[in-house]
């Protein structure tokens, strides 16, 4: 039996987008299907051809919706990642492994989301205050900003993160928004000075370690490997996949295991390098979850670009910057281009590898996709012929 | 404020913590110390519990400083400490609380300024709309 029957059996050849903005007229539902439209028109893939959906939760449109709307076929495999923002790379990664079974020819994966003009989800206390937030947040420890604060000042604690170091982040997210047309923060640039005397949100996190709050809408649209070939654009195949919830873990707030800054993404990575060809040395370029500043160097850590306590520090003299050992964000990322649940960094890292970032990794074959780390996760590698 | 959700499991832990008590969850069979509750014992599967009675000491493994936007019975009282305390049994069971200057004072009573990662701190018991849970203050 085929040990990896999964490696680069699969390929996104299509990608779509609306323009990001603190508030879009078009209902979630409309941007959804625009978005899809625009990935299906890259692909040179009629609608009626698609067959497979995949999405994750706080989506507000179900798959019957976007089916009907856009003129998908019969569709006969859709499924839907829990965990919010830890899911957006397990959309593509089951739908590869649709794709690679056969259970589909054409799929779909998307994200549509009005944060910018919507409620935030953490004012909804109704929904929120489920079983497993009754241990925290009665106690004024209301936010995901707040759950993460917690961990970042252990971290600080433990290996000496600084908030330079956070700073760093925040920037290399900001540089290379600032040479993205189609980023929120394209006109803002961010200095040091700037992000140290930021207001704090949750201490010892500023505003500048928060993502933005956007409206938008992204897709993609992935068939095998062979068919890849006859598309419009060059193949971005789905080389790895990796899910990760590591053993007793709770949520966000995840205090309860041995070492709580060893997240789900230790997990996940152990999944995506154990099926792959490659390894983190080969990575060119990587596009990490970055809803708060701490959970890059956290992912650093966890998908083995560096050792444990080094994350911070693997961030100082430009490390994440375009020329540095590892750039990362190159559209922006959920910081400064838009925060879409973790989606616009999928249709970042096919980008790269097709060859027209607005901020272009020479020579680029192999991406690291991630979603949210803390939470339940997932992550790709992608990379092309 | 929010109030905590009891369930099942969750509710002998605000029986006793009505009486001043702070107890953990244990496991009848194999004597596992969890927390969260949960139904059934990770490390046996067993589903018997009893609730053994902790020292009410720890330390303040980390902490965070929220501040606005807050719901609004929270940011009335911004800035204030939320702590996460590792009980002085088993490191691994980490309470979230707010950390105060005495029993009956505020979430904000404690400047953040002085609190340290490691301090010691003691648990007493506050009233949440009806519930009491254990809280952490300062323990010399
Ligand atoms: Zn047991």
């Amino acid at each position: 039996m085929n040990p990896t029957p999964l490696k680069d059996r699969a390929a996104i050849v299509g990608i779509g987008q609306t323009e990001f903005a603190k508030h879009l007229e078009p209902s979630e539902k409309a941007l959804a299907c625009r978005a899809i439209a625009m990935a299906l028109d890259d692909a040179g893939i009629a609608a009626h051809e698609v067959d497979a959906f995949a999405a994750y939760t706080m989506e507000a449109t179900d798959e019957v919706e976007i089916a009907k709307a856009v003129g998908a076929g019969d569709v006969t495999f859709f499924s839907r990642v829990g965990f919010g923002g830890g899911g957006s790379c397990a959309t593509v990664g089951h739908l590869a492994m649709a794709i690679a079974t056969g259970q589909a020819s054409v799929g779909v994966a998307w994200r549509s989301r009005k944060r910018g003009s919507g409620p935030r989800p953490w004012t909804d206390t109704v929904n929120q205050l489920a079983t497993p937030a009754q241990w925290t947040r009665p106690f004024g420890l209301l936010r995901p900003v707040d759950e993460i604060a917690i961990l970042a000042r252990r971290y600080m604690h433990e290996y000496g993160l600084t908030r330079e170091q956070l700073g760093a982040v925040a920037i290399a997210c900001r540089n290379r928004a600032n040479a993205n047309p189609a980023a929120i923060m394209y006109d803002r640039p961010l200095t040091l000075d700037d992000y140290l005397s930021a207001r704090m949100i949750s201490d010892p996190l500023c505003l500048f370690d928060n993502c933005l709050e956007t409206d938008g809408a992204l897709a993609v649209v992935m068939v095998s490997a062979e068919r890849a070939r006859d598309c419009r654009q060059a193949p971005v195949y789905v080389h790895a996949f990796g899910q990760g919830l590591p053993a007793q873990h709770h949520g966000m707030v995840n205090y309860w295991n041995d070492d709580p800054l060893a997240g789900p993404s230790w997990i996940a990575a152990k999944q995506l390098w154990k099926h792959s060809d490659l390894g983190p040395a080969d990575v060119d370029v990587a596009q990490i979850y970055d809803a708060f500043t701490p959970l890059i160097p956290l992912s650093l850590e966890g998908y083995g670009f560096c050792g444990k306590g080094e994350g911070g520090a693997f961030a100082d003299d430009g490390g994440l910057e375009l020329a540095g050992r590892l750039p990362i964000n190159t559209s922006g990322g959920g910081l400064s281009e838009a925060y879409v649940h973790g989606f616009n960094l999928i249709n970042e890292g096919v980008r790269q590898l097709r060859g027209t970032s607005t901020n272009q990794v020479d020579g680029a074959s192999t991406c690291l996709v991630t979603a949210g780390e803390a939470v339940p996760t997932s992550a790709v590698l992608l990379r092309r012929d | 404020m929010l109030k905590p959700l009891v369930d099942d499991d969750g509710a002998p832990y605000f029986a006793y913590a009505a009486k001043g008590e702070l107890r953990m969850q244990a496991c009848a069979n194999c004597g596992e110390v969890l927390f969260p509750p949960r139904p059934m014992c990770p490390r046996c599967q067993g589903m018997e519990f009893a609730w053994k009675l902790m020292s009410g000491r720890g330390h303040v493994w980390s902490f965070a400083v929220p501040r606005p936007p807050l719901l609004p019975d929270y940011a009335a009282l911004a800035p204030y400490p939320v702590v996460v305390v590792e009980l002085e049994e088993d490191r691994r069971l980490r309470l979230v609380g707010n950390l105060v200057a005495a029993e009956d004072a505020d979430i904000d009573s404690v400047d953040p300024a002085t609190i340290e990662i490691g301090q010691p701190v003691r648990a007493v018991f506050r009233e949440i709309e009806g519930l009491f849970v254990a809280a952490w203050t300062p323990d010399e």
